[in-house]
């Protein structure tokens, strides 16, 4: 019962990552992109928790942890680049 | 033999649970998809898709407390990390969006942010001036 849910879940989680993948591949802008990118990272994360409960193992955990912070490090990397031109400021004072 | 036991009902309650968070980030993607600015998107990109990780990461806390005896806190670590960081990345990019200058959308009537950046700047330039 509860592995048909899942697995129902998942193919719904799925068809979410390709509307994502639309915007990714389409958008108008680069800030469409980098929102796109930051979903899929998100649906990327429930996706492996859904899967740790199919295969009922804890050795997923971290990969959820790590995909969170890589997403989050990403999407403030580059949103810092359009919006400055540069990741890291460095001091312009002689 | 057909009677219902208590734990078949906690996993039919864990799997609803994942099939809302499931349908919620679908609804996310749905906006993606429709909507007609980046501003807008941002809502759908934002709130739905982080309310639709946190309940799939906390019923999959609950499976693994209640059915592997498991309770871990790394999975309570990436919750709260989500629920942290998935606004904040929203509003920056949002911020990045506006000031490199991509378009509203033609229907939109308000955009209160244009006169406060633009006073905003008149000050900082007298700053430099004094």
């Amino acid at each position: 019962m509860l592995n048909n849910i899942l697995i129902a879940s998942l193919v719904i989680l799925s068809l979410a990552l390709f509307g994502c993948l639309y915007r990714l591949i389409k958008g108008p802008s680069m800030n469409d992109r980098i929102m796109a990118l930051d979903t899929i990272g998100i649906i990327l994360l429930s996706m492996i928790a859904v899967l740790s409960m199919l295969f009922r193992t804890e050795a997923y955990f971290d990969i959820i942890l790590l995909i969170g912070i890589l997403t989050f490090i990403g999407s403030t990397a580059l949103a810092r680049y359009i919006e400055r031109g540069d990741v890291i400021e460095r001091s312009n004072d002689e | 033999m057909n009677e219902v036991t208590m734990s078949e009902i906690g996993e039919l309650i864990i799997g609803l649970f994942v099939l809302f968070g499931a349908l919620l980030s679908a609804i996310s993607a749905f906006g993606l998809i429709r909507l007609p600015d980046v501003y807008l998107r941002s809502h759908a990109a934002t709130k739905s898709s982080t309310l639709g990780v946190l309940i799939i990461l906390l019923s999959a806390f609950l499976y693994f407390m209640f059915y592997v005896d498991h309770v871990s806190a790394k999975l309570l670590l990436g919750i709260i990390f989500v629920f942290i960081t998935a606004p904040v990345a929203g509003h920056l990019n949002g911020r990045a969006a506006y000031r490199s200058g991509v378009p509203l959308w033609e229907k939109s009537t308000l955009d209160d942010l244009g006169p406060a950046l633009k006073k905003a700047q008149k000050n900082s330039k007298r700053q430099d001036m004094n």
